[in-house]
């Protein structure tokens, strides 16, 4: 019994020790998993409701046709000459994602903790397979905002110039899927013991919004608070998107690389710290 | 063979109470701590898991010093009380939690049942629940591809397949769960309790396939129960959880012995496990204050020999006003629960008032009962059986140990342990010759 040697075991358990224990063989090896949570998110959303995944293009539209009363009609913020409607379509379909990224990984340990505490899987695993879930959700989107776009630029509308920086876009989508993953496990690493931060999510991601040329351009602003604005690494990724579709604000890739940069971080950490809560948040959830 | 799970020093530490204001202050020192190169400050004030004694920390020991090895190939049962550090243990070896000290090493893919039927989603159709519960337990989608049609076959619910398993019966339900779960093939397999759902068939059919799966494929099955019974049959080897330390481990019969001789120091108190809702119930308005197993000559003891004498004395006090005093005492199936025999006297029929004190003796004079080991069941109550006035004491002392003794007839060794001298006549007895159809 004695005889069998150290190396012959395939899986030590151990205290939580180190920072730098990534399990992304572990993850690779529950791709299947990982596709099974896609498919379960995409077929369960609309179950039982009539319209269905009809919802995906209702849900923009109604949010952009608010927003052109509101911010459009009522406040007559600018929109550097675009059809509103194109304007605020266009952010609220790249911001969308974003958002619903960060909000939907903030709750992973909470949302899953009956399922983590009874079988073990990378739990990285959850929050990956939102992301994609949600990519899908993102695609339909664009594809409505592309149909209001062709509709435009057919009937002349000379304001509307798409140009070659739509090549651009699967890199914006992996900045936003980043961006969205990063801070939302960081949150949903934070939540398991204390419960405040998901309250700060709620709001802070409305807030967020305010401090994004979502609902305004960014040529709008006033010099002085412009720096806050550059500050949000969304800035850039918003406005690169509605530049490459719509030919209306400016590309930067200074700032494209700042948000590139601020991505690689927070995803750096948010990984970081989730691998550890993963271990210990069973105890304290 | 080799050994396939070696625990090494296994102890885990729990903090009790609520998560607030105080814990970021702790988390905080702990972090002083360790930035100043020390220990972890509140490991060194756990205490022993007792759940019935108040304690002077906030952190407990739900795990302490764990050793011990299970072969491959081997059923390896774990017994203990209600918060011995059973499932904390198992929740260590399925990684759902890790230690605080200590190392578990594994040879093999680990399969953990702790519940079946984990993560099915109620909108997914049978089908679909089977490809996600499969991908959560850690198949491949291949393998389940490859196996889908037995878990089909074998679930027994082929006609349902594609409909929202929101819509099966709960026993479809664990059927299907049951079905997946049994067609993992991992080289070890954990099952904590899934015994204590299911009716006896889906129990039986458990037990057995455990049994195989060991037998037959040469996997480490780990079973965590209360059953004993179940220990008893299924598993080679056992330890004892007590109090989250290892109280005793070797052959299961020599352990259950160590496991009896455990709860036989349980000495019934009117305070005696007052807060356990499953042992003992009960407002308090009467309360056990003794309770004695003993031979004709006044001797404490569990042990009897078939149909030697029994003697149950028990002592009570009155705390509250209650109409009548009635005395339940029943004997329990060792694999079931179930009641095999209920000996029930009224003790008074009048008004019994705070403060008022007594003792019962019953006598069994011989109990026709087969050899084996009987949980007990004892309950004070009014004339009415109200439950504001109840004090139950369920499976709390020591079983009843019932040997064979000179008196053979209650021990015909093709019958399981039980009770079987149920009263009865013979009114028709008939037999026929099937290939005539005439009476013979």
């Amino acid at each position: 019994m004695s005889k069998t040697s150290q190396d012959e075991w395939t899986l030590e358990i151990k205290p939580v020790s180190g920072w730098f224990h990534f399990h992304l063989k572990d993850v690779w090896r529950y791709r299947d998993l990982l596709m099974m949570f896609v498919r379960r998110d995409f077929v369960a959303v609309y179950k039982q409701t009539i319209l269905g995944p009809f919802w995906f293009f209702l849900q923009p539209i109604l949010t952009t046709i608010t927003f052109t009363v509101v911010f459009g009609n009522i406040a007559r913020i600018s929109t550097d000459g675009i059809p509103p409607l194109l304007f605020y379509m266009s952010g609220i379909v790249s911001w969308g994602y974003f958002s619903d990224c960060l909000t939907r990984t903030s709750s992973t340990f909470i949302t899953n903790a009956n399922i983590f505490g009874k079988v073990y899987f990378p739990r990285l695993v959850s929050p990956l397979s939102n992301i994609i879930s949600l990519l899908m959700k993102f695609g339909i989107q664009l594809f409505l905002f592309t149909c209001f776009l062709l509709y435009y630029w057919m009937n002349g509308s000379t304001n509307v110039h798409p140009n070659i920086y739509i090549l651009l876009t699967p890199y914006l989508l992996i900045l936003m899927a980043g961006l969205g993953l990063g801070f939302g496990i960081i949150v949903s690493s934070l939540t398991t013991k204390y419960r405040d931060f998901s309250f700060l999510v709620g709001f802070g991601v409305q807030l967020l919004m305010y401090a994004t040329p979502v609902i305004y351009p960014l040529s709008a602003l006033p010099e002085k608070y412009k720096w806050i604005v550059l500050a949000n690494p969304m800035t850039a990724i918003i406005d690169t998107f509605r530049y490459a579709f719509l030919g209306a604000g400016t590309f930067n890739p200074g700032n494209l690389i700042y948000s590139s940069v601020f991505m690689i971080v927070t995803l750096s950490i948010g990984i970081l710290m989730f691998n550890r809560v993963e271990k210990t948040f069973m105890d304290t959830v | 063979m080799g050994a396939a799970i070696k625990v090494d020093n296994i102890s885990k530490l729990y903090r009790l109470g609520m998560v607030g204001n105080r814990t970021i202050v702790e988390d905080i020192n702990r972090l002083i701590a360790r930035i100043r190169g020390k220990e972890n400050p509140y490991l060194k004030v756990g205490e022993t898991n007792q759940r019935n004694v108040k304690g002077n920390s906030d952190y407990v020991w739900a795990l302490k010093d764990i050793n011990f090895e299970v072969e491959q190939g081997q059923r390896f049962g774990i017994i203990g009380k209600n918060g011995a550090g059973k499932s904390t243990l198992l929740k260590i070896l399925s990684r759902v939690a890790g230690p605080t000290t200590g190392s578990v090493k594994l040879k093999g893919r680990v399969a953990s049942l702790l519940e079946v039927g984990t993560g099915f989603h109620p909108e997914l159709t049978g089908r679909d629940n089977v490809f996600l519960n499969g991908a959560i337990l850690g198949m491949t989608q291949e393998e389940i591809k490859g196996k889908f049609d037995s878990i089909v076959d074998f679930s027994g619910v082929e006609r349902y397949v594609d409909t929202p398993v929101k819509r099966y019966s709960s026993g479809m339900y664990v059927r299907l769960a049951f079905a997946v779960a049994a067609h993992l093939e991992p080289e070890i397999l954990i099952v904590d309790e899934v015994l204590a759902v299911g009716d006896a068939e889906f129990q039986k059919k458990c037990l057995g396939k455990m049994h195989d799966v060991s037998e037959k494929e040469g996997r480490t099955v780990l079973f965590v129960s209360h059953n004993l019974q179940a220990i008893r049959n299924l598993c080679q080897k056992t330890v004892i959880l007590n109090n989250g330390e290892l109280f005793a481990n070797g052959n299961t019969e020599q352990v259950l012995r160590e496991y009896n001789e455990l709860s036989r120091d349980i000495t019934i108190k009117a305070d005696t496990e007052i807060n356990n809702s499953i042992n003992r119930r009960g407002k308090g308005r009467v309360r056990f204050t003794g309770i004695n197993l003993t031979d004709e000559k006044g001797n404490r003891r569990y042990k009897f020999e078939t149909g030697e004498k029994i003697r149950v004395s028990i002592t009570f006090e009155i705390f509250k006003e209650i109409e009548g005093l009635t005395f339940i005492f029943a004997v329990l199936s060792g694999l079931s629960r179930e009641c095999l025999t209920l000996f029930e006297y009224a003790l008074s029929n009048k008004k019994m008032m705070p403060g008022q004190k007594g003792e019962a003796i019953i006598e069994i004079p011989h109990l026709k009962i087969k050899p084996g080991e009987y949980p007990l069941y004892f309950e004070l109550t009014d004339l009415k059986y109200n439950s504001y006035a109840k004090d139950v004491i369920d499976d709390l002392t020591a079983p009843l140990e019932i040997t064979e003794g000179k008196n053979k007839a209650y021990s015909d060794d093709n019958k399981p342990s039980g009770y079987f001298k149920m009263e009865s006549n013979i009114i028709q007895n008939e037999i026929y010759d099937t290939n005539q159809l005439t009476k013979v």
